[in-house]
């Protein structure tokens, strides 16, 4: 077992060159990370924002805090916002970028100049559709369904269907990146089983990225023309058919949401075998279930159209499929449990998040089962269930996972701890102010409360105060990382190599890591997970 | 001369490579994965005409039948020869023929892929004549001047057909660039036989673009044998 | 349930009952598997934390596990595919027989008349105990038309029909909602279908008539529009006849068969050179904006009305093949 390599000076990643354009024309896969980092929190803040007006609209029956036309402007934007520019880079564009190489004994990424191009593509779409909803805002639904979207609303739907359309194209081009890397650039001796589980289920994530973001590149193009020359394409007054656009948006949008948890997935058997000290159960499972999750993904779109037109037929298959594609999910989630038996549980602020995600992730993932239940699926369909699974997963399972990925990598990153007992607060926070907001939905929308609803009849309105209460709990539980990860940056402890006495590559280089990674190219010769043959140091520091 | 070839190869080695063979390998190999996600994108076109067609198919047939077969079928050959002048020139770097060989080898590419977007600038040119541009100037003639058996479908018909080839040209453009730049490159000396990968890959983004014509053609022009002669 | 903290809407239709089943299924098998999970989680995190279990076990995994809970969860999830797939089955039949409603549904409201000519809008009354099937069409953008105590929803499209059906078996009133964004006011697009003891629906129906049942009504727009002058009832006119037309089979000029429901009626008159009937020409001018969508239904519901001619024609060469049984829509 190699031992961890400490670079004796302090030169790395961060001060190895000073000065803005030293940053903005880098090709350093650590620095572009930082950069996505900045980026996607500022959206994440952004995209809160509207969640913060939207909650607090619905805190009484009567549409009275905004105007309709404005309220249908927050949702849209809330959703464009954390789905495109937020939840889909989170995890890799951050983490994925900064640790990936790292992890498979690189120095870079395949391709460092394409990886800084992706963040310039993500910085220009996202500001063209930021300016789309400065300007007047868009409100067709971050769903944009025809014929509305292309002959009836008002708003800048062509500026946010193009900012989305550049976006898409970063997407397209990290997962290009990261499916090469990880196929080319492994170090000698890392063989696809030693393979920590963080890349398979990048890789995994990165194909649907290659594969699906295309199709809503064109399906938004195709929206845009239809808006600009009224080509009639999605417009059954002109001869088109609008449930061909339903079928070609949720054919990215199904996978798009596993572009979103796969990377979360990945992050939470990083952590969960690190402070259960053990190696992950069934290995191979884990990783296949990754790649399952993927290919089946592609295979489900049509469960959001089970009341949308289609025959009786095709909902039958997708909704066979869609059963499928929850089965390798559960079996990550029995996987995970089964790690921490006989292990050795320490409770840090990651393992926290990690445990809220498996819980959280659980109902969310069970709730995706009623949904795709057709008797079912039409009585909660459109309604607050759906939101409610849909927030489970995504921030339950997603948001809390990007933390956790976060708090676990914060000292690789930045050379500082943050401080543990304000995190274990935060963590709690989140979890209660999350189940607070979001349970109530799951009533509601059994109730037959709809979605997308501005006003609501009477009898909806306790549900929704508690919700909105929850609401203000996570904002808190949010606030404040931002604030002790700034914070650390300047007062945090020094983290040493390896805080938290991790196996992986990552680990054995310096806090934060030289520009090159590596002194010299690693050779592997463990397995993954190699806990057993780890030194048992005792964690001297986040305690 | 054999020291300078691998000190071109040695200069254009990336810092995180470990061997120019891993460079080329790797570059070859996302190229194929950026193809592949063109494939999705032209993909979405391709789906929403078939399903059009299969449900329109007497709409698709008159509207095909104001194409001009002829052009179509010389585009076609132009674009076949075209990419064989680029393949040619692949194998001229990756064998070390002289840097003037391999440059007017591109340079007979480029004239090309320029004849193919000429033509079809004739052809958008006659469409836009004869109103068959969709939006609210459309108007539709049948070949035959009988009335037309599903006018709006027609107008999707002509819809996918402009944004299809309209794509494609977009993409013709862009591989006129990329093989611009590549003369210049050539002419300065940058390839070797060690060190060719550029060429390899706008070789293979070239001849994917002509594999979504072939496509394209068929579809487009020849659903019916009643046909537009110009 | 309590009446102050409701977890579910009121049961007013026959489906209501079994929707709720599935759903409390799910709820307790869920809530059994979670619970599992979650105690499971507690009992491991507690049990072997690092200051009483210091050294961890190195276990790869089993074979066996990974099958079981591979397996189970499937087999289980077949269960509830099974379950919902039958009443999503029941939910696409509307049974024959049933009393028909039209509905047209615009930015932002619903239109609705009964067969009889009654027109309500954002109300819907019926009676209780009747088998009533919904027919929708929107005239601008997609909507949802959703009835939280019945357990019903279907999108409503423009330029195609959709249908549901209920049978409400307690009388009330209930909320109909939107349920597919639909613009501006897409939640006040909102109202009740008010369901009634036979008696007073058929009191209602009498107060309530002002027009021309919607098949007469039909029948006045077809000779407006001058389809008489080709879709003639007696001989074979320059047009199919149109008489017994409604949900049979139809052979078209290119080969294809379709079945002739109210999507292929509607689609005949706004878009005929389509479907071509096999035997004639492609000579129908399209009737795209020029009929409305309470017009369309009125004639769809015309159309329908049109019974089965005494004897077959004579002219065989144009005239589709007799049906042998009736297609039930």
């Amino acid at each position: 077992m190699a031992t961890a390599v400490q670079t004796v000076e302090r030169e790395n990643y961060l001060n190895s060159n000073y000065g803005i354009k030293s940053w903005l024309l880098t090709t350093d896969h650590k620095r572009i990370a930082i950069l996505y980092l900045i980026s996607i929190t500022a959206m994440f803040w952004i995209g809160g924002f509207f969640a913060m007006m939207i909650r607090l609209e619905l805190l009484t029956p009567a549409g009275d805090l905004v105007t309709s036309d404005t309220y249908n402007k927050l949702f849209t934007m809330h959703g464009i916002i954390m789905v495109f520019f937020f939840l889909i880079p989170s995890v890799p564009a951050v983490i994925g970028n900064f640790v990936i190489p790292i992890m498979v004994g690189a120095k870079d990424l395949a391709f460092p100049r394409v990886n800084l191009l992706s963040w310039y593509i993500y910085m220009a779409g996202a500001i063209t559709a930021l300016t789309a909803m400065v300007t007047g805002g868009v409100d067709t639904g971050w769903t944009f369904y025809t014929p509305f979207s292309t002959t009836y609303s008002n708003t800048h739907v062509i500026g946010a269907a193009i900012g989305i359309f550049i976006t898409g194209f970063s997407s397209i081009l990290t997962g290009l990146n990261f499916i090469v890397t990880i196929h080319r650039m492994r170090a000698p001796g890392l063989t696809w089983r030693r393979l920590p589980l963080f890349c398979w289920s990048n890789y995994a994530a990165a194909l649907i990225m290659v594969l699906g973001t295309p199709v809503i590149a064109i399906t938004l193009l195709l929206v845009a023309l239809e808006r600009a020359f009224n080509i009639g394409v999605f417009n059954p007054a002109l001869g088109g058919d609008p449930l061909l656009f339903q079928h070609l948006f949720w054919f990215y949008s199904h996978p798009a949401v596993y572009i979103m948890i796969l990377p979360g997935m990945g992050v939470i058997s990083e952590i969960v075998t690190c402070f259960s000290r053990k190696r992950v159960f069934g290995y191979e499972f884990v990783a296949l279930a990754s790649i399952a999750i993927a290919v089946l993904g592609f295979v489900v779109w049509a469960h959001h159209m089970f009341v949308a037109g289609i025959s009786v037929y095709a909902a039958l298959v997708f909704s066979l499929l869609s059963y499928l594609v929850a089965i390798p999910s559960a079996v990550k989630v029995f996987n995970w449990t089964a790690t921490m038996y006989k292990g050795s549980i320490q409770y840090n602020t990651p393992m926290l998040y990690a445990w809220g995600f498996i819980g959280l992730f659980t109902i969310g993932g069970l709730t995706g089962i009623f949904l795709a239940s057709l008797g079912l699926d039409v009585h909660v369909h459109d309604t607050y269930f759906v939101v409610a699974h849909f927030h489970y997963v995504m921030v339950g399972g997603m948001v809390m996972a990007y933390m956790a990925g976060l708090h676990f990598w914060w000292p690789k990153m930045t050379g500082r701890m943050y401080p543990e007992a304000w995190a274990k607060l935060s963590a709690l926070l989140v979890f209660v102010g999350f189940n607070t907001t979001f349970f109530p939905q799951f009533v509601l929308g059994y109730m037959g409360a709809p979605r997308r609803y501005h006003a609501y009849p009477p009898e909806f309105q306790v549900l929704n105060v508690l919700s909105t209460a929850g609401a203000s709990i996570l904002a808190v539980g949010y606030v404040l990382p931002m604030i002790y990860f700034l914070w650390s940056l300047r007062y945090g402890e020094q983290a040493p190599p390896n805080p938290w006495n991790a196996v992986g590559l990552e680990w054995m280089t310096s806090s934060p890591p030289p520009t090159h990674n590596f002194d010299e190219t690693p050779v592997v010769t463990w397995e993954a997970y190699d806990y057993e043959h780890q030194p048992q140091e005792e964690v001297t520091v986040g305690h | 001369m054999a020291t300078s070839d691998i000190q071109i190869a040695e200069r254009a080695l990336q810092h995180h490579f470990a061997d120019m063979e891993q460079q080329q390998e790797t570059s070859t190999f996302g190229m194929w994965m950026f193809l592949l996600t063109e494939i999705m994108f032209f993909g979405g076109l391709f789906t929403a005409y078939l399903v059009y067609r299969s449900s329109y198919y007497q709409a698709f047939v008159e509207g095909s039948q104001k194409m001009n077969i002829w052009l179509g079928a010389t585009n076609t050959a132009v674009l076949i020869c075209s990419s064989l002048t680029m393949a040619l020139a692949v194998r001229a770097a990756q064998t070390g023929k002289s840097k003037i060989f391999t440059a007017v080898l591109l340079l007979i590419t480029i004239f090309f892929g320029l004849g193919f977007l000429g033509i079809k600038a004739v052809e958008y040119h006659e469409h836009w004549h004869n109103h068959e541009f969709p939006g609210p100037n459309f108007h539709f003639e049948t070949i035959d001047k009988t009335p037309p058996v599903d006018a709006q479908h027609t107008e999707i018909y002509f819809s996918l057909y402009w944004a299809m080839t309209g794509l494609h040209a977009l993409h013709m453009v862009i591989g006129v660039g990329l093989v611009t730049w590549l003369i210049v490159m050539v002419l300065l000396g940058s390839y070797t036989p060690s060190y060719y990968s550029p060429v390899e890959i706008v070789g293979l983004y070239w001849h994917f673009v002509d594999l979504v014509w072939i496509y394209l053609f068929p579809l487009l022009y020849l659903i019916s044998k009643k046909h537009g002669g110009g | 349930m309590w009446q102050n903290f409701p977890l579910f809407p009121p049961r007013a239709s026959a489906l209501a009952w079994q929707v709720d089943g599935l759903y409390f299924l799910l709820i307790a098998v869920s809530a059994f598997f979670s619970l599992l999970i979650f105690l499971t989680i507690f009992v491991f995190a507690v049990k072997y934390r690092r200051e009483r279990h210091p050294h961890a076990a190195h276990i790869e995994g089993s074979l066996a596990l990974e099958l079981a809970w591979t397996l189970i969860p499937l087999g289980i999830c077949m269960i509830f595919f099974a379950w919902g797939s039958l009443i999503y089955f029941q939910e696409a039949r509307p049974p024959k027989g049933s009393m028909e409603i039209y509905c047209v549904a615009k930015q932002w409201m619903w239109k609705f008349e009964h067969e009889g000519g009654q027109r309500e809008i954002n109300q819907l009354h019926i009676p209780v105990g009747q088998d009533v099937k919904v027919i929708l069409s929107s005239q601008d953008v997609i909507h949802s038309f959703f009835v939280p105590a019945f357990r019903v929803k279907t999108d409503v499209l423009p330029g195609r029909y959709t249908a549901t059906w209920f049978r409400a078996t307690k009388p009330g009133s209930y909320h109909l909602f939107c349920s597919q964004y639909c613009g501006t006011q897409h939640s006040a697009m909102i109202g009740e279908v008010v369901v009634m003891d036979p008696v007073a629906f058929q009191t209602w129906l009498a107060n309530n008539t002002g027009s021309a049942t919607m098949a007469a009504s039909g029948a006045q727009t077809f000779t407006q529009l001058g389809c008489s002058g080709c879709h003639r009832s007696d001989i074979q006119g320059r047009g199919p006849s149109l008489a017994g037309l409604f949900s049979k089979p139809v052979q078209l000029e290119d080969g294809r068969t379709v079945v002739a429901d109210e999507n292929y009626i509607r689609e005949s008159i706004l878009n005929p050179g389509v479907k071509v009937v096999a035997g004639f020409k492609p000579i129908m001018p399209s009737y795209q904006g020029q009929v409305s969508e309470e017009n369309l239904a009125a004639l769809v519901a015309y159309i329908k009305s049109l019974a089965q001619p005494p004897q077959p024609q004579q002219s065989a060469s144009n005239r589709p093949p007799a049906p042998e049984t009736s297609k039930v829509q």
